[in-house]
């Protein structure tokens, strides 16, 4: 099985790409793969802790969660994540904060490396 | 030892989005991934700026006055500071009638040695296909 790089930029609200992203990472994991999440930018809001379900709105943090509890991986730049004012003890149980250098890390023993932008 | 090359292709105007800024600290991050890897092992990352991703590049830019705020012009003389290599699309710095003269070329105020390269888009195409993963911003 493989390994797969995902680093998604996007917004959780206001863009559907972190909602593409996470599909796809529980795609893969599913086929057995590993998959590395990283999120920078405006992304860094997917690891907000007490994110409240809206129908109008996407809301990933119970997929998120199930996706964690199966192997997902997932990392947020820090530096973007405070820049937010999205700080550590706000952050969802076992979301990652690091400096961009490891989504680099990540990419070096990743087979496929699919960047998401932002919008 | 191994290496992971990485190329980052910015096609995104500046100041209009985060893309490009994050493009640049991202390759500036390659500088310090041995941290997270075994002895030897490396992650390169080569610049190219298309299409309106070569505004980024023009000359004096403002932002530290206007916005309070890093330039992107400081992050490309950043890199240059760190051998990183910056190519810029020659095609596209012509349709938008600029010159070498319009642009960051070196960073001599850091100290760096190397100079973005103007080159014809077939070289940056040649880039591409010498790395391993591409990310578009």
């Amino acid at each position: 099985m493989g390994k797969l790089t995902i680093g998604c930029f996007a917004s959780l609200v206001g863009s559907m790409n972190l909602d593409f992203s996470i599909k796809l990472a529980g795609a893969a994991l599913e086929k057995g793969h590993k998959v590395d999440l990283w999120v920078s930018g405006n992304g860094t809001m997917l690891s907000i802790n007490d994110q409240r379900p809206f129908k109008d709105y996407s809301s990933l943090e119970k997929p998120l969660k199930e996706l964690m509890a199966k192997g997902l991986n997932v990392t947020a730049c820090e530096a973007c994540a405070e820049a937010r004012g999205y700080h550590e003890n706000n952050t969802i149980e076992g979301f990652k904060r690091h400096s961009m250098d490891w989504y680099l890390a990540s990419t070096f023993d990743a087979d496929r490396v699919l960047h998401i932008g932002g919008e | 030892m191994a290496t992971t090359k990485l190329g980052f292709l910015v096609q995104r105007p500046p100041y209009k989005s985060e893309n490009p800024k994050l493009a640049l600290t991202h390759a500036i991050a390659s500088q310090s991934v041995e941290v997270y890897l075994e002895d030897d092992d490396l992650v390169t990352a080569d610049i190219a700026f298309i299409g309106d991703g070569i505004l980024n590049c023009l000359k004096d830019q403002k932002a530290q006055d206007i916005y309070d705020l890093s330039s992107t012009e400081t992050h490309i003389k950043m890199s240059l500071l760190l051998d990183l290599n910056v190519l810029v699309c020659k095609e596209d710095l012509e349709k938008f009638g600029l010159s070498e003269s319009d642009i960051v070329i070196d960073a001599e105020e850091f100290g760096a040695d190397v100079e973005v390269k103007v080159v014809p888009y077939d070289e940056i195409n040649k880039m591409m296909e010498e790395m391993d993963h591409l990310l578009f911003f």
